[in-house]
């Protein structure tokens, strides 16, 4: 399936890219993040589990288990600092 | 319905806000607001830093002289860029409002966040609360401010002289929100 997936902040910066389309049979957050850590050396040290990263899909909150769907939009990024 | 999430680069009033957030409602007896203003310095972070090389709590106490660490965390901050996830910022903090609205008797609540390149002294974040009666809109000003602490999405980027750095998150603001019975877990 699509998705999309969209990264913020220290991410962004790190991977140099703000957004990237992506064909996947990962079927939850947790796959496609370990798809994504072997796409390269910045996806997998900015995106490593030891890091503080938060996830959202479809724009709300999530954790590792969410499961994607066709054409769904996904998200990391560091943790918020708003306020 | 009045806009209640604004994200905008522009500054914004309060008294003008408050007009508009009270418009003629003669049941308000209480209006309640919160302003979040850049800073020229921050402590540096506490989360996911390597302390280990500083000196134990207390040790510049024991040597008399200023203290090490706190020079030594003490950043000035000379400006701070906002960066938010369009969309998905708005929609979390509308949920915030809607959460408060269940939580706490109140009439109306209103939520502008800057965004972009900020300087010190500039406002950065504004919530606004009516109620009938004080304890209320107190409560609802401080929850929503507490929420938005670690689950709206927006990073601060600061201007250093030593260069540029994002801010990391504070587990202080985690515990400000479990107050409320919610865990967060941002830092």
């Amino acid at each position: 399936m699509k998705v999309t997936i969209k990264y913020f902040a220290a991410i962004r910066e790190a991977i140099g890219q703000g957004i990237e389309v992506r064909e996947t049979l990962a079927v939850n957050l947790s796959a496609l993040r370990d798809e994504l850590l072997a796409a390269s050396p910045a996806h997998a040290d900015s995106l490593a589990r030891g890091r503080s990263v938060r996830m959202a899909l479809n724009q709300v909150m999530s954790d590792e288990s969410a499961t994607l769907t066709e054409g769904c939009e996904v998200a990391f990024f560091p943790p918020v600092t708003g306020g | 319905m009045n806009t209640r999430v604004s994200i905008q680069t522009e500054d914004f009033n309060l008294a003008d806000e408050i007009s508009a957030l009270r418009k003629n409602d003669q049941r308000v007896g209480a209006v309640c607001s919160f302003i979040g203003t850049v800073r020229d310095h921050n402590v540096a972070p506490t989360l996911g830093t390597d302390v280990s090389s500083l000196p134990p709590e207390g040790a510049e106490l024991a040597r008399g002289g200023p203290s090490l660490r706190s020079s030594a965390q003490q950043g000035e901050v000379l400006s701070m860029e906002l960066e938010h996830y369009p969309g998905m910022t708005e929609k979390a903090i509308e949920a915030m409002i809607d959460e408060a609205c269940a939580r706490f008797d109140i009439f109306a609540a209103r939520v502008i966040h800057r965004v972009g390149l900020l300087q010190p002294l500039d406002q950065v974040v504004m919530v606004a609360v009516t109620s009938a009666h004080r304890g209320e809109s107190f409560k609802a000003c401080e929850f929503l401010m507490d929420y938005l602490k670690t689950q709206a999405p927006f990073w601060k980027k600061e201007q250093t002289p030593e260069g540029a750095r994002w801010v990391d998150a504070r587990s202080s603001d985690d515990a400000a929100l479990a107050k409320w019975g919610i865990q967060a877990a941002n830092g």
